[in-house]
């Protein structure tokens, strides 16, 4: 069925959405490129001219950005240490016989069904509440000071909020690969005489890498767009303490009207996200070679 | 040293007992093979004595100790598997060096042994590929240099050639059974491949629903066949099985005559048949008969015999070759 005619045919039958699909991206990056070029701002209509690299050179040289450039990172390592480490443990364990494993394993899930906006308010009006909340209950009923966490520790109460709703995802990719590792392979390092951890580091976890592998990357590409979160609890503060790079982006756009240096903020974050993907592949791509 | 001593073995899963009480001796350098048919036990035996499965009660004793409750890497067995189970992600080299590896063993001592092996096996030009590199004669030669490294009491075997085609597996067989004449160490290995178990056996366990129902050298086997079911599972073609008359004039319940055990005529003789397929193989012929009175019968004859289809013959069985046996397929002395 590859004669010259059917593959012309082909082409020319999926030409249609394949520039469908190619103006979908193309228009919206270019109408942004365009953008971050002008000095467009929302209070002086009308006022539009074009002022070069301007716009970069303010968003670049503005301290916020490297602030913000820092928490994004800040946040996406986290996050993504926490779940590899913490999906790794919780799918070994539920990889377990154990009891009420299928009840278990829904509610491992669960978190990851819940939206982020939802997630943001249950964390901060029942969880982490300096007054009301439940964990300054627990540290009150224990006799320590409750913990203002959004003003004492607001980076490291988005990144539990983000593990938490991100944890079901690994443990799902990563409970999946154990199951597909073959008895046998763990009963013959048995007969060589390795123990449960010698058979994890040799043989459990080397199975893992391209699961792993999945998940960092999937993962790193959401995390870097983080943002209910940031703007449900925090609102990037106190000061630039939670904005990330898609946080600062809205703040110039919708907080300053400057859809000029917002234009510019995205493609910088576009830069930075290709940047940080290229490095990935790079760096862990080859697991998914086989 | 490597004596195999199983004291009344027991095997239940929940509610089924998968091996309802097992004793055997197998000494020091036998080769011994269990053989039964597909969910006899016989793999759940070889687990059990090579500790991946918990005895539900009894004794296994390796040279005298009993190692019921020993972890499998203190048994110091080693196995080869049905899948091969080479770890993937590692060379051939370190698959091989594995155990030794766990066992804490220098580099020097891991390197030379492991050269040792891969000599033996002819792996030396494979040692830095992976597994998934290899054919399945290369895979199955590692997972043997991987269980003889570490210089075991015993090699258990859970039917290694099943993954094999027809003609690596005659390489293979070969191949094992020359492994065991250079090594002398004991060998346990598991088939469900009556002819796997007649060419390397010094004994042969048969196996059936977690009972032993026949221990004996592999002519012992052939030629004295303890119970109906064991006489129906050695050699091949099966034996024939005989009722009625043919019975009565043994004084028994039934007779079992081999397919090669008949003298065939054209004319006269015990039981008159129709040949309904012939088989020419050249060196030998199965005809597959029709005997009036019995039924449906297999029977070989040595060289080309010019028969065919439809033609009319006469099967007399030599004498001494008739096996008898009782209303429970127990075997009864020869006439």
């Amino acid at each position: 069925m590859s004669t010259r005619s059917s593959t012309l045919t082909g082409r020319i039958m999926s030409a249609p959405s394949i520039i469908g699909l190619f103006l979908w991206m193309i228009v919206p990056l270019g109408m942004t490129v365009y953008f971050s070029f002008l000095r467009y701002n929302l209070l002086e209509p009308g006022m539009e001219e074009w002022i070069g690299t301007l716009n970069y050179e303010f968003f670049l040289t503005d301290p916020a950005f490297f602030a913000s450039l820092a928490n994004t990172l800040l946040l996406v390592g986290s996050v993504l240490i926490i779940t590899v480490i913490g999906g790794v443990l919780l799918g070994l364990m539920l990889d377990q016989p154990i009891f009420g494993r299928g009840i278990l394993r829904l509610l491992v899930i669960a978190p990851f069904f819940i939206m982020p906006t939802v997630n943001a308010l249950v964390w901060k009006n029942l969880l982490m509440h300096p007054v009301s909340g439940m964990f300054a209950w627990i540290a009150n009923s224990l006799g320590f000071q409750s913990i203002d966490w959004f003003s004492a520790a607001p980076l490291t109460a988005i990144i539990i909020m983000v593990s938490w709703q991100w944890l079901p995802f690994a443990v799902l990719i990563l409970l999946t690969a154990l199951q597909s590792l073959d008895r046998d392979q763990k009963e013959a390092a048995q007969m060589d005489g390795a123990g449960p951890v010698s058979i994890f580091f040799y043989i459990t976890l080397p199975h893992l890498s391209r699961a792993i592998t999945v998940v960092v990357l999937i993962e790193t590409i959401f995390l870097l767009t983080v943002f209910a979160e940031i703007f449900v609890t925090t609102g990037g503060g106190p000061g630039l303490a939670t904005t990330n790079i898609a946080f600062l982006v809205y703040t110039q756009a919708l907080l300053q009207y400057d859809v000029g240096g917002a234009s510019a903020g995205g493609i910088v974050a576009v830069i930075l996200a290709n940047i940080v993907a290229i490095f990935l592949i790079r760096l862990i791509g080859k697991n998914l070679d086989s | 040293m490597g004596a195999i001593r199983l004291e009344n073995v027991k095997k239940t899963f929940g509610t089924i007992d998968v091996i309802p009480g097992v004793d055997l001796d197998i000494n020091d350098g036998e080769f011994v093979v269990f053989v039964g048919p597909s969910g006899c036990g016989k793999s759940t035996l070889l687990r059990l004595i090579a500790g991946l499965e918990d005895v539900t009660d009894g004794k296994i004793l390796i040279d005298g100790i009993d190692v019921a409750n020993e972890p499998p890497a203190k048994r110091g067995l080693s196995m080869v598997f049905q899948s091969y189970a080479l770890y993937p992600h590692m060379t051939v080299y370190n698959n091989i060096a594995f155990g030794l590896k766990m066992a804490g063993e220098s580099k020097a001592v891991i390197k030379e042994k492991v050269q040792n092996a891969a000599k033996i096996l002819n792996l030396t030009d494979y040692l830095e590929r992976r597994p998934g590199a290899l054919s399945g004669g290369q895979r199955q030669r590692v997972a043997i240099g991987r269980a003889i490294v570490r210089n075991p009491a015993a090699f258990l075997f859970d039917e290694p050639l099943s993954n094999l085609d027809a003609a690596l597996r005659v390489n293979m067989r070969l191949e094992i059974t020359g492994l065991h004449q250079d090594l002398k160490t004991t060998m346990i290995y598991v088939t469900h491949d009556q002819v796997e178990a007649m060419t390397m056996a010094d004994k042969i366990v048969v196996l059936q629903a977690g009972r032993v129902e026949q221990v004996g050298k592999p002519m012992d086997l052939y030629s004295n066949p303890a119970n109906k079911f064991v006489a129906g599972f050695i050699g091949s073609p099966k034996m024939n099985f005989l009722g009625g008359d043919y019975a009565k004039k043994h004084n028994c319940y039934e007779i079992g005559i081999r397919p090669e055990h008949f003298t065939i005529s054209t004319e006269s003789g015990d039981i008159a048949a129709t040949v309904k397929i012939a088989e020419h193989l050249g060196a030998e012929t199965y005809l597959h008969i029709n005997a009036d009175g019995v039924g449906p019968m297999t029977v070989r004859a040595t060289g080309e015999v010019p028969l065919s289809e439809h033609d009319k013959i006469w099967l007399t069985p030599e004498p001494d070759r008739i096996h008898r046996f009782d209303a429970q397929g127990t075997a009864l002395a020869k006439q």
